[in-house]
């Protein structure tokens, strides 16, 4: 069995052996293997790169765009996503901005450990992905299952632009696979992850998994929901939303990030303007509250999205 | 393109002294003729967007910029254009990216001084003060990793500039690797508005050197003779191993922050001080004083210098512009994964 964190430290493991390129960069990475061991062993087995950051998450970014412009293919880890903040002018003003002004592309990862965790509190659960995805020139990825956190952090290589990467570490330990995937859907296609005839619930991330147990629970009572993995936050696979709302008549979106704008907005936006008359209800959109994402478990746990309020809200769209 | 200046790092090292000095006032008389001409362009209403000035920084900027040799990195900031010239910068480049010229660098993507060509090693500086030090340092970094040896990054910065947090955090990460940059912090007195005792409360922006451990430099930026000697100085300790070089030169901002702004502010006393020496004036005596050129070489220095830039506007008044019926609105390169493609 191998776990969503494994198959990342198994995809940057293979990078490194693959492509001379590849070098990794961050707080703790290397001889310490990462806050969450994500690069264990990897600094042993590749000396000189895998290099210790100092704690400076702007010139992380800044010099992996430098070394980008010069043919490296740098990957980084934010150790939490909600330090890129600090990475956030590099991010979004040097790396999305120079393919466009320049010519020349900048072929850069960040790894954002994204999410929720119960105790994680305010400053280290965040997920970040609509911020990123605002802005033109960068690629952003959710991987939901162990098989797409390998795959894609692997394809993220091969792509000239810079790729936010967004890692559950929700996933991290728990969530496992027989083995890694030999082939895998290409960064862009959705996956109909569950298919079902009355409503359509697109999601992301970790809330694939609690979107799933909803349509467990919900199958229970005769409903079947179709679940949409979008893997990719940009580029969005509208098509594959559409044609799954086109058998469906009926759309949840549902998203662990905060509600105003954001994914879910994203997606209620595109299927209203392209597949209005294919709606047999106003669509809905659950995600978490809008406050600061809270420390205690017991708040934590209502704060975000859940199989049972992701139930709910799927009755409510049913009855409508 | 760049165009490769006459004169790598040997051969510059073998000729005298005099002659690295008379090639340096020709750049910087260059930067002057041509900014000059945007100026007044600009004033024109030919020039849509800010226009900035390196008025009054020429020397330290051409110090900085014939320093560095093929292969080298530079990131220039506004007050660079003698630098840019210097390390090989065309007056195309310059005229086409403030007129916005379709086939200039930037395609009219970006304009006046956001400008390069990072293929060639000159960074194209987003507007963010301090962030293209860590950039430079990423520059520098990909070169151990490839084993290119001997190269050096060099970049500019303002005294406001060191406020910055990136300022910060890239001296900081170019110590800790021990790269080889160049750090030239021009304090001009002046932050667009704000002097420098609410910038900063050291009393000489050269003390932060030490803080960062890296060797730290002075410089009188007016004097072209110091300029060529201790930027060049730091630039080869640099290539020479010795980790980040900070150099800390003073001048006075001879314009205003940028060609919308009078300067009002600039107090007359420092304008009479010897900060407020235009260095361009300065090395001009120098060479007459030295006799290492006469009246009648300057005035044919200056008139070439005038044909070269009325011929750069010419020709990228003569350029296309911009069009946005022709124009590629795709930011990515990775043109499958642009929505609508996938
Ligand atoms: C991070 C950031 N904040 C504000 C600005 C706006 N700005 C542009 S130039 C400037 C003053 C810069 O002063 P200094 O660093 O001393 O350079 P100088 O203009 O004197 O050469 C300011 C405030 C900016 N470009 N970047
Ligand atoms: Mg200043």
């Amino acid at each position: 069995m191998i776990t969503y964190l494994e198959a990342i430290r198994e995809a940057q493991a293979h990078a490194l052996a693959a492509d001379p390129r590849v070098y990794l960069y961050g707080q703790d990475i290397a001889t310490f293997g990462g806050a969450f061991k994500a690069t264990k062993n990897l600094a042993q087995a590749y000396p000189g790169r895998v290099l210790d950051s100092p704690i400076s998450e702007d010139a992380i970014v800044g010099s992996a765009i430098g070394a980008a412009i010069e043919g490296m293919r740098p990957i980084v880890e934010m150790q939490f996503a909600d330090f890129s903040t600090v990475a956030f002018n590099q991010i979004v003003n040097q790396a999305a901005t120079l393919h466009w002004r320049t010519g020349v592309p900048c072929p850069i990862i960040v790894r954002l450990p994204s999410g929720g965790t119960p105790g994680s509190g305010p400053f280290h659960s965040q997920s970040l992905e609509a911020i990123y995805a605002h802005y033109p020139g960068l690629i952003i990825v959710t991987p939901a299952t162990v098989e797409d956190a390998y795959s894609m952090l692997l394809e993220s290589i091969t792509i000239e632009d810079p790729v936010i990467f967004c890692e559950h570490k929700y996933l991290y330990y728990h969530l496992k696979a027989e083995s890694l995937p030999s082939e895998a859907l290409p960064i862009g296609k959705a996956r109909v992850a569950r298919q079902g005839r009355d409503a359509t619930v697109v999601t992301y991330s970790a809330m694939l998994h609690e979107c799933l147990a909803a349509a467990e629970e919900l199958a229970a009572e005769g409903w079947e929901l179709e679940v949409v993995d979008l893997r990719s936050i940009k580029p969005i696979d509208t098509d594959t939303v559409l044609a799954s709302v086109a058998r469906t008549g009926r759309v949840l979106a549902v998203g662990e990030a905060w509600p105003w704008g954001g994914v879910t907005a994203e997606i209620l936006a595109r299927v209203a303007s392209e597949g209005f008359n294919l709606l047999d209800a106003p669509p809905m959109r659950l995600n978490s509250k809008d406050t600061p994402v809270p420390f205690h478990p017991n708040l934590w746990g209502t704060h975000r999205p859940t199989a049972q309020t992701i139930a709910a809200a799927a009755r409510t769209l049913l009855n409508k | 393109m760049l165009q490769k200046p006459e004169g790598s790092d040997s051969t510059q090292r073998a000729a005298n002294f005099s002659e690295t000095y008379r090639r340096a006032y020709r750049w910087m008389l260059l930067a002057r003729v041509a900014e000059d001409k945007i100026r007044s362009l600009f004033l024109g209403g030919k020039v849509t967007g800010g226009v900035f000035l390196g008025k009054g920084q020429e020397a330290i900027s051409v110090a900085t910029g014939m320093a560095l040799r093929d292969g080298d990195i530079f990131a220039p900031l506004i007050r660079d254009q003698a630098g840019r010239f210097a390390f090989g910068e065309s007056v195309v480049d310059f005229t086409m990216t403030y007129i916005g010229s379709r086939s200039g660098p930037m395609r009219g993507r970006d304009g006046n001084i956001h400008r390069g060509r990072p293929r060639e090693g000159m960074l194209p500086m987003i507007s963010h003060l301090g962030a293209m030090v860590s950039v430079v340092n990423g520059v520098l970094m990909a070169h151990r990793f490839q084993g290119r040896r001997n190269t050096v990054g060099a970049t500019s910065l303002g005294d406001g500039a060191t406020s910055t947090g990136a300022f910060h955090e890239g001296l900081n990460q170019a110590a800790v690797e021990k790269l080889p940059l160049v750090l030239v912090v021009t304090n001009n007195q002046y932050a667009y508005s704000t002097p420098t005792d609410r910038q900063f409360a050291c009393a000489d922006l050269v003390e932060k050197a030490v803080g960062y451990g890296v060797d730290g430099h002075s410089v009188d930026g007016t004097d072209l003779t110091s300029c060529l000697k201790v930027i060049g100085g730091a630039v080869e300790r640099a290539r020479n191993g010795f980790g980040p070089q900070m150099v800390v030169a003073t001048s006075l901002r001879l314009s205003g922050h940028g060609e919308h702004d009078d300067g009002h502010y600039v107090l007359p006393d420092l304008k009479d001080s010897a900060l407020g020496r235009d260095c361009l004036q300065v090395s001009h005596s120098h060479l007459l004083k030295e006799g290492w050129a006469d009246q009648e070489t300057l005035d044919s220095w200056k008139r070439d210098s005038i044909s070269q830039v009325d011929e750069a506007v010419a020709h990228a008044m003569r350029e296309p512009l911009p069009d946005p019926a022709r124009e590629d609105w795709c930011a990515i390169a990775s043109r499958h994964l642009a929505e609508g493609n996938v």
